[in-house]
């Protein structure tokens, strides 16, 4: 390839002097600089997977939700909590002979810590479930004021508990003993089978199983909705007008932005703006969501059934054994829709993801074929080198 | 003749009239002692319970529940030198590391008073959960906990801002703490027992908290324990006691001999032990009832422990108790003769004797005789009573008085075993369910019940078979309890005047000024309803306001609405009052239904108690919100 001369191709250069390029060297470097700080596509993480299987003692292979507290870590699982700490899993089950003293029901679907006290609380088929320093109590809607033993979902703010069930919101505040309840008598809902809450600093927020998301407002103590702007239909005629979808899975509020996932895409919404993502104009893998959670304002992560899908708020990954092959899989998508494979060697344990959590710079992902510990690499240049490494490995 | 015939007549009329006054002088001898009213004028007692003393030893802080006041004790003079007022019904003391500041917990306050040392008076009030109890002081005096008797929970509570950061779940009835010598764990023990499924052992715990994170780690459990008392550690922080009772409510109390209705022990635990150990102090024919005040003799020589049912404090010999425990393996607790080998001697105190304290050297030992208005000072070498201090309350001692020692008192039961305190644990509940009367095993469970405010509701037993007080304290007991003597009438009146005596405990469920929120409002509704969700009229008997109606929540009838079990010759029931029902779980005559919830989810299918099953489950919960206010 011949160089031309700069002159050549562009005659506007030839009017900066040697000092002026300089110049407009440090400006370019400035201007990068001030731009907003996006990671660039090469910065995705990279992770070593570890898998967790029966064989390795986790109670059942489908893993409905885990929950990192320090060192431990908790799967709740169709068959049993599990609770992994010093290199082994201790298994939790029912005890016939001491129903509201065991956990509640086998099929464990959500998990929360109450980081004040240490408590962890077990949303499950038969009720919840607290378990506190070895004492595991159970409440159940014959036996408490719980709305309903189906609890999908649960979550900590302060005193109080907030579970998301199969026949409306509920909240205990441990202080008083007291449950209220919150369904469509009481609150926007017109669906009652409430899927996922995520409570955080002054709301607390609820993912309405064809119902879209319900706002509760913890100064005001009122109830607010979101729906999907086009009804209850798959078509996206209004994009970003409003929720993605009636059908939400999982929210996630963070630093005050709202994430949802639904079974036709994901939303985002910062009390003003929406923004939604599809498989067409996204990197999301697929449009079926069991799960988001986010970091921050723009990070998230998104559980899928084909995948674990990563966002930077610029930048895609996906990681997942190949549709295809089922081989390990790194696909990063760059803010300009460019999609690059990463050679990785390892992978999640199965591509239906069902929920996260983080410990530190790694992650646990519950998955339809085990519990995955992704060990995060930890820097870009590790990148580097793992594709230096393969482009060595294939030369050879 | 005539003067025969009018001897004869004379006899006979006199006769007559000996004879009616003799029936006369039986019919009042027969008579039931009157009922007492309430309205009693009594003395103010000061019951003294718990003290700390001054880092010197020369101030003792004596806690006077019934005064509600701290009363200052200067040792060498044996006087008391000052009072300060606190809140309402104070229980717990604890004394800051530095010695400047006293925290006294006020039970029907939900309060912790903060009394500066120097000019002795109240500088802080702080909030507390529910009948806060036993305090204590973190070792940097930047955290106090209390634990919370009612709301089963332990208030986490900074110093600096006096508010309370966090509650941590304790077990039922949290009650006394304890905290390691070298401040990193506090132990925190229950006067009830954690709930569990009906008719199964009771079960207890020591809740251990790492003071660093201010979070519980561990809870022992403690096997077929209900009541454990005061906990303390040996000054090493090696090995750490509890007072306890080992009720053995499962089988009826035909059995009291051989300790088969009360076992009282103590649980040891600690690195000296290697987990826990439980350990009789009872003899073979003489209990020692409702252990309950207890410490470690600083050089870990000797434990002292008060009975508070049996007006003693029980000394017990360290290195011989650590011998047996090491040389039988196996768990002794039901072996009554073991104590032989280990308690050194029986001091007899005052009545219903509480805390203890050994002064700063370990040469004296403080009891405090809670029904006596004084404290027992003790010789620790010798074990010997040397002293009295009397703190100045009432010198007379009238009948209420009277009657509240022969309530907590053990005498007059087999042997000493126990006395009415041992099941109604401060004049409460014991959270258990008893099989009472040799009619066979299992039959006729009854739950144990609460006695506050019971003026009015009579009769009583659960199927009211007793149609008044005396009768249900009088011959009954001493032919179904106590197994021994009973109550002369006298005794019997004092007692009953006790009882009736014991007033309501405030309620945490109303509202300032007996407003009632939304919720309660909807559930008050509910609960005077006469007609279902549809329309159609609800009998009038099975309106709930008609069996529980009037001041107390009672008509004072016995009736039938379907919650009898096969195990019950009748499923006939006294209606109960609802007075505090929140705070007396289980529910049902026998204490089947373990929350207010599963008095109608469970136990009444076919709305024989009140009509329930039109209701949601909302409507459900703001019932049992109203009946929580009651």
């Amino acid at each position: 390839m011949t160089t031309k001369s700069p002159n050549y191709c562009h005659p506007e250069r030839s009017r900066f002097s040697g000092g002026a390029k300089d110049l407009l060297r440090v400006l370019t470097l400035i201007i990068v600089a001030l731009l907003p700080l996006r990671g660039s596509a090469q910065d995705m993480p990279l992770f070593r997977w570890e898998n967790f299987t029966t064989a390795n003692g986790l109670p059942n292979n489908h893993v409905f939700c885990v929950l990192v507290d320090g060192q431990r870590i908790w799967a709740g699982t169709e068959n049993g909590l599990g609770l992994y700490e010093n290199g082994a899993w201790k298994v939790f089950r029912p005890d016939a002979d001491q129903k509201l003293q065991s956990l509640a029901h086998q099929a464990v679907l959500s998990l929360a810590l109450d980081k004040r006290t240490g408590d962890v609380w077990a949303g499950t088929m038969g009720g919840l479930s607290r378990l506190s320093a070895g004492r595991i109590d159970t409440f159940t809607q014959l036996t408490s004021g719980l709305s309903n033993d189906i609890v999908y979902g649960v979550g900590v703010q302060g005193d109080f508990v907030w579970t998301a069930t199969a026949a409306g919101a509920s909240r205990l505040n441990t202080r008083t003993g007291q449950w209220s309840l919150f369904n469509n008598r009481n609150t926007p809902m017109y669906e009652i089978w409430t899927y996922s809450v995520s409570p955080a600093e002054d709301k607390v927020y609820y993912a309405v199983w064809g119902g879209g998301v319900l706002e509760y407002d913890q100064k005001t103590e009122r109830w607010k909705n979101y729906d999907d702007p086009d009804g209850e239909t798959e078509m996206v005629v209004m994009k970003d007008q409003g929720l993605i979808h009636e059908i939400t899975t999982s929210v996630s509020y963070v630093d005050k932005m709202l994430w949802v996932a639904t079974y036709f895409g994901a939303s985002r919404y910062d009390g003003r703006y929406w923004h939604n993502f599809l498989t067409k104009d996204s990197g999301l893998p697929s449009n079926f969501l069991n799960q988001v959670k986010a970091i921050d304002a723009n990070r998230a992560w998104f559980s899928t059934d084909k995948g674990l899908a990563y966002y930077d708020g610029a930048n895609w990954a996906v990681y997942r054994p190949a549709l295809d092959t089922h081989k390990p899989e790194m696909l990063v998508r760059d803010a300009a829709g460019t999609v690059k494979k990463i050679p990785v060697q390892s992978a999640p344990a199965h591509n239906y993801i069902l929920g996260v959590d983080f410990q530190g710079d790694d992650i646990w992902v519950a998955t339809a074929k085990g519990l995955s510990h992704g060990i995060r690499q930890k820097s870009p240049v590790e990148t580097a080198q793992v594709l230096t490494t393969h482009k060595a490995t294939k030369k050879k | 003749m005539p003067a025969q015939r009018t001897w004869r007549a004379s006899f006979r009329r006199m006769a007559k009239v000996a004879a009616i006054f003799a029936v006369a002088l039986l019919a009042v001898a027969a008579k039931p002692a009157a009922r007492q009213s309430t309205a009693v004028s009594k003395e103010r007692y000061l019951s003294p319970i718990e003290m700390v003393s001054s880092p010197d030893g020369r101030l003792l802080y004596v806690v006077c529940q019934d005064s509600d006041e701290v009363r200052v004790v200067d040792v060498p003079s044996g006087k008391v030198i000052t009072r300060v007022a606190v809140g309402r019904m104070p229980r717990g003391i604890a004394l800051s590391p530095d010695g400047r500041q006293l925290y006294i917990t006020n039970a029907w306050s939900d309060t912790v008073s903060v009394i500066d040392t120097a000019p002795l008076q109240v500088v802080q009030t702080l909030p507390t959960g529910a009948e806060p109890s036993g305090v204590v002081s973190d070792a940097d005096n930047t955290t106090l906990y209390v634990a919370n008797r009612l709301s089963g929970d332990i208030s986490v509570i900074d110093r600096k801002s006096g508010q309370e950061t966090k509650r941590l779940l304790a077990g039922r009835g949290a009650s006394y703490l304890a905290i390691s010598p070298d401040g990193k764990w506090i132990y925190c023990t229950h006067i009830y027992p954690n709930a569990g499924p009906f008719r199964s052992q009771p079960n207890s715990e020591i809740t251990v908290i790492d003071t660093a994170r201010q979070t519980v780690i561990e809870r022992k459990p403690l096997h077929n324990v209900a009541g454990v008392f005061h906990v303390a550690l040996s000054a090493d922080g090696r090995l750490g006691v509890a007072a306890q009772l080992r009720p053995k409510n499962l089988i009826p109390l035909a059995h009291v001999e051989h300790g088969w209705a009360f076992g009282d022990s103590l649980t040891l635990f600690g690195p000296d032990v290697s987990g826990t150990v439980q350990i009789p102090i009872d003899e073979l024919d003489r209990y020692y009832a409702l252990p309950w005040g207890v410490t470690i003799a600083p050089d870990k020589s000797k434990i002292f422990l008060t009975a508070a049912g049996s007006e003693s404090v029980t000394v017990i010999d360290v290195p011989r108790l650590l011998k047996t425990v090491h040389t039988r393996r196996q768990q002794f607790v039901n072996d009554l003769s073991a104590s032989a080998d280990y308690v050194l001697a029986r001091i007899p105190v005052g009545h219903n004797p509480r805390g203890v304290l050994l002064s700063p050297d370990g040469k004296r030992l403080y009891v405090a005789n809670r029904l006596d208005d004084n404290l027992a000072v003790i010789d620790t070498n010798s074990d010997k009573v040397i002293s009295t201090i009397d703190l100045g309350g009432p010198k007379n001692v009238d009948a209420l008085r009277r009657g509240e020692r022969l309530f907590y008192t053990a005498g007059f039961a087999f042997q000493g075993q126990f006395g009415c305190a041992n099941c109604h644990l401060d004049a409460t509940i014991d959270g258990l369910q008893w099989d009472l009367e040799p009619d066979g095993f299992g039959k006729d469970i009854v739950d144990n019940r609460s006695l506050e405010s019971l003026a009015g509701t009579e009769p009583f037993k659960w199927n009211g078979g007793n149609p008044d007080m005396p009768t249900e304290c009088g011959p009954r007991t001493e032919k179904f309890f106590f197994r021994s003597q009973s109550f002369n009438q006298q005794q019997l009146t004092d007692l009953v005047t006790f009882v009736y005596s014991l007033p309501y405990r405030p309620n945490r469920y109303r509202q300032p000024g007996g407003r009632l929120t939304e919720a309660q409002e909807r559930g008050k509704a509910i609960f005077e309803r006469s007609r279902t969700k549809n329309g159609k009229l609800i009998p009038e008997m099975n309106q709930c306001g008609y069996c529980h109606s009037g001041p107390k929540y009672t008509n004072q009838k016995q009736v039938d609405v379907g919650t009898g079990k096969l195990t019950d010759r009748s499923p006939v029931i006294d209606v109960p009052q609802l007075s505090n029902v929140a705070y007396s779980a289980p529910y049902l005559h026998d204490g089947s239904a373990r929350t207010l919830e599963e008095i109608w989810t469970v136990y009444n299918p076919k709305d024989t108690h009140g009509v329930s099953n039109d209701l949601t489950k909302d409507e459900l919960n703001d019932l049992i919100e109203y009946l929580k206010t009651l």
